[in-house]
């Protein structure tokens, strides 16, 4: 089973403080993998401007990194900043990487007339488009991430080895946000993709899991035939993308995010004050509903965070903290590693109903379950 | 000796083991208390004296010889109008087990003569084909190990599904706002009792199977519903708040509508669907049947016409000239007639060209479904040689069908149910789940609740299928109160709800496992195996030996 660990905190912190956290979770999962997302990225040696986006990957080969960098050059992105970890291949268990690369980019001048959402479709077009130069090229490129104030990191291994192949804890690089999850995905092959976080337009999401809806799902995003709804090497990857899809093409606020994923059943929408809206949604997206057992928890391009249950809550999850960091685990022992000196008495386990949402300014964590009234004027 | 001529030879004359059925009759064992003979629908039962040759052996005399007693016996007539249908009521009422029809292992040659009276084959029943694809599918992507199993008994499964229209997100949310038209849905359960005409089913079946489902729903939680076939609905019925549990067939007869539409200003509550039949897919490109042996005075007062002349409907809706025209009309007129809150879909035939009949009704705003009927369907009465060898197989129709609607991004929105050999060897649940995972979003059945609600002889075994005749032995398909007294409609009911609580069960025993338990498993395709390679590339499924 794999092991999640957030931590949200207004100021940036190192991503080898979460990985401590995944080993203090050890017990019980097998390390065979690590993904981290950080957010609100800072460097120690370079003063980022928050907007340049990030591209983050590895380069299997050195001709891989030359044809990147040719990519990149041609559609007129202008290389900012070129973080370089001082890596210790000798912990990497995998032989075929040449770099790991985190670089900042400049968008090209022809951007400059394009609207906030083309500047978006764009960001993603180009990752797609350097994924499928990688897939074109025996795999020999692997683009996690290209965004704005993100950087991903996947690797296979053991959280805290991969942490100290890259020296992570040097404190060259850290951020307000920084997701984990270990463990490469259970039902398909090792893929590097595969590990989660899952990423796409700034919406980000993991969790630990299996999705048994996996296939009907796929096909239903698959089938809105939008550019980013693509890969699916996971069974879990949909998740990601049914929360862009609630927020970002249905405009619906975050708390419809579980209303999607988990329907309340007839019985308790009939006693809703706007069941009938809810009842409608539900079945509208019945393809989008999830199933088994599952702890998600995601963040967004504003550093709001979110965490919920399945509908059974067969994956629990804790949050705990004090105002101004909030740490997110699946295991209790892992908000004790990230934020050891806290009011244990804020901690919370969400129920199946609930939903977890630590908003940007990170004051308190809000708790909002489904039978609330939904956030939504014209469903009123 | 006999003369060669009073051996009855004709060119048709048979033996009885030239029939499918042979009687067999043990002398030692009947009392002669005679219900055999009157119970059997097919006359075919002859007693006549039989002389038996008794060897007498005196071994202290060494003498030999024969003595002659005479008995009564049975001879088992051999024109095709008399012949054995295998029902075996007469096994079941003989108090002595002394007489039963076993099945002919020669080749029997009847078929060779079932052209009569200038007329083709007829009758009532199943296609007499045992195989079933459905069958041999597995469900085999089990959460075992990777996630804590799910416990059928204890966890709670979400069974329904959805009947009607469903908009995209997109447009859902802008409707809302803007407050326009929704259309009507209805939470069902996904095991549907298929159309069965009132006329084609007794009095007494059709109660039954009214009385079971109105438990289901009523006191069960179960939202079963039923659709009534052509041939109207009891009027006080339709007045009556168990409407809601029905389902209203139109066809291309139009047979009892008449008075549907006049009690439209009095109806307590909406039907649940309408259903318009363009196809069966027992008989595909042919229209309904109901023979007049089955035309009594209730039914013929139902559908307003004569007593006793036989009602076959058009292959076609005559009014009609095309697809699109068709779905326009009569989809959006009825539609009308509800005042847009009954989801109206149309049922066909499973044939090639079903997916452009879909792709005709993706566009259409006002259609709710489309039920496409498999050639193992059963059927009332029909040709002998459209039930056996016309029509599409369920399986591969569906599946193409809903790939359409995935390739459009469009299966959330037009729901697909699917009909025609579910449970026809008695797997329903797993049939009905086969084809919710092929893509289907519930299925009918006709002939297995037939089976199983009323203990129907019919086999896939050309046994009984004397349906369309209106002599059926149980009294399930028969007109004639003689017959349909056998039927208790409350013994009907309640195994109407075994049946369905049984399938509550089974079904979360296939959930379960597969991990699923918030929603239906529509279209979970990676959950499917069969060990036959072509039908699995085919259908998209796992290969699996
Ligand atoms: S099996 Fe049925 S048809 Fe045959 S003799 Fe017995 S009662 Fe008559
Ligand atoms: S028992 Fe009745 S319904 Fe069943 S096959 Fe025979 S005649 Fe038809």
């Amino acid at each position: 089973m794999c092991r999640l660990a957030m931590k949200t905190a207004s100021e940036p912190f190192s991503p080898y403080s979460v990985l401590q956290a995944m080993e203090a979770m050890q017990e019980g999962y097998d390390g065979s993998g690590l993904g981290l997302l950080l957010r609100g990225v800072t460097f120690a040696d370079y003063k980022y401007k928050s907007g340049d986006p990030i591209l983050s990957g590895i380069a299997h080969t050195e001709s891989a990194l030359y044809r990147l960098n040719d990519y990149m050059q041609d559609k007129g992105f202008t290389l900012k900043y070129d973080h370089e970890f001082d890596t210790d291949f000798s912990l990497v268990e995998a032989k075929d990487r040449h770099q790991y690369f985190v670089r900042v980019y400049n968008t090209p001048s022809s951007w400059d007339s394009f609207t906030q959402e083309q500047i978006d479709q764009e960001l993603m077009l180009t990752r797609l488009a350097l994924r499928k130069n990688g897939e074109e090229n025996n795999g020999d490129l692997t683009v996690f991430g290209f965004w704005p104030d993100v950087a991903i990191i996947k690797e296979v291994g053991w959280p805290l080895t991969i942490g100290d192949a890259l020296r992570l804890s040097d404190n060259r690089i850290s951020s307000r946000i920084c997701m984990a999850q270990g463990r490469q995905n259970t039902n398909y092959g090792i893929n590097l993709y595969a590990c989660h976080p899952f990423f796409v337009q700034g919406i980000a999401t993991m969790t630990n899991g299996e999705n048994t809806a996996f296939i009907p799902i796929k096909e239903y995003l698959s089938g809105v035939h939008w550019p980013g709804y693509t890969g699916y090497q996971s069974d879990s990857e949909v998740f990601a993308h049914i929360l862009h899809y609630v927020i970002r093409k249905l405009k619906l606020p975050l708390e419809a995010y579980k209303h999607v994923i988990t329907p309340l059943n007839s019985v308790e929408l009939s006693n809703h004050p706007q069941g009938d809206f809810l009842k409608g949604l539900r079945d509208v997206c019945r393809r989008l509903i999830i199933d088994g057992p599952n702890c998600v928890m995601g963040t967004l391009p504003d550093e709001t965070t979110i965490m919920c249950m399945d509908s059974k809550k067969l994956r629990p999850a804790t949050i705990g903290g004090n105002p101004g960091e909030w740490a997110l685990a699946s295991e209790m022992c892992g908000v004790d590693a990230m934020i050891p000196e806290r009011d244990k008495s804020l901690d919370f386990q969400p129920m199946r109903e609930n939903s977890i949402i630590v908003p940007p300014d990170r004051k308190e964590y809000k708790i909002w379950s489904q039978f609330d009234p939904f956030p939504l004027h014209q469903a009123a | 000796m006999v003369s060669i001529r009073s051996i009855p030879s004709t060119p048709s004359s048979l033996t009885y083991h030239d029939l499918p059925w042979i009687i067999e009759h043990r002398e030692d064992r009947c009392q002669l208390c005679g219900r055999c003979t009157s119970v059997c629908p097919k006359e075919c039962l002859q007693l006549t004296y039989r002389r038996q040759r008794m060897p007498r052996l005196d071994i202290l005399q060494k003498k030999r010889g024969s003595d002659y007693k005479t008995f009564v016996g049975i001879r088992q007539k051999t024109d095709l109008d008399h012949r054995c249908i295998g029902c075996g009521m007469c096994s079941m009422v003989c108090p002595n087990e002394a007489i039963g029809p076993k099945p002919n292992a020669n080749d029997e040659r009847a078929r060779f003569h079932s052209y009569q009276k200038l007329d083709a084959a007829k009758r009532g029943g199943r296609r007499n084909d045992r195989s079933s694809l459905l069958d041999q599918i597995m469900f085999n992507r089990i959460s075992m190990l990777t996630d804590p199993a799910l416990d059928a008994g204890r966890h709670e499964f979400y069974l329904n599904t959805i009947l009607g229209r469903i908009l995209s997100p997109e447009e859902y949310l802008r409707r809302k706002q803007t407050g326009e038209w929704i259309p009507p849905t209805r939470e069902i359960f996904p095991f549907i009792i298929g159309s069965m005409s009132f006329g084609a089913l007794s009095p007494n079946m059709w109660l039954g199977l009214l009385q079971g489902v109105a438990y289901c729903n009523e006191v069960l939680g179960i939202p079963v519903v039923m659709c009534t076939g052509e041939g109207g609905c009891p009027p006080w019925v339709l007045k009556s708040k168990f409407l809601k549990y029905i389902i209203l067939q139109i066809a291309s007869g139009y047979f009892g509508w008449d008075e549907i539409i006049r009690a439209i200003p009095e109806m307590q509550c909406e039907p649940a669907a309408i259903e318009i039949k363009y196809g069966q897919g027992a008989k595909p490109g042919d229209g309904g049947l109901l023979m007049w042996f089955k035309v009594s005075q209730l039914i013929a007062r139902l559908r307003g016409v004569p007593q006793g002349v036989d009602l076959p409907s058009p292959p076609v809706h005559q009014t009609l000239y095309s697809i699109e025209e068709s779905v326009m009309k009569m989809i959006q007129t009825l539609s009308m007639a509800w005042d847009f809150k009954v989801p109206v879909y149309p049922k066909i035939s499973g044939s090639t060209s079903a997916k452009s009949v879909l792709n005709n009704l993706v566009r259409n705003p006002y259609a709710a479904a489309l039920l496409i009927d498999g050639v193992d369907g059963g059927t009332g009465a029909a040709y002998n040689i459209s039930m056996q060898a016309t029509g599409h197989p369920i399986a591969s129709n569906l599946r193409e069908c809903y790939l359409d609607l995935v390739a459009q991004g469009k299966q959330n929105e037009i729901p697909l149910f699917a009909a025609g050999g579910v449970g026809k060897n008695g797997n329903v649940a797993q049939n009905g789940m086969a084809l919710i995972m092929l893509g289907a979003s519930g299925v009918h059945i006709g002939k297995y609740i037939m089976q199983a609600a009323a203990g129907c002889l019919g086999s896939e075994k050309d046994r009984c299928n004397v349906c369309n005749v209106g002599i059926c032995p149980k009294g399930i398909t028969s007109q004639n109160p003689k017959l349909y007294r056998r039927l208790n409609p409350d013994d009907v009911a309640q195994r109407v709800v075994d049946v369905f609580s049984g399938i509550r069960i089974e079904m979360k025993k296939i959930m379960a496992p597969l991990g699923r338990s918030q929603c239906l498993p529509i279209g979970m395709s990676d959950a499917l195996g069969i060990a036959d390679k072509d039908v699995a590339d085919k259908l998209q499924i796992k290969y699996v030996c």
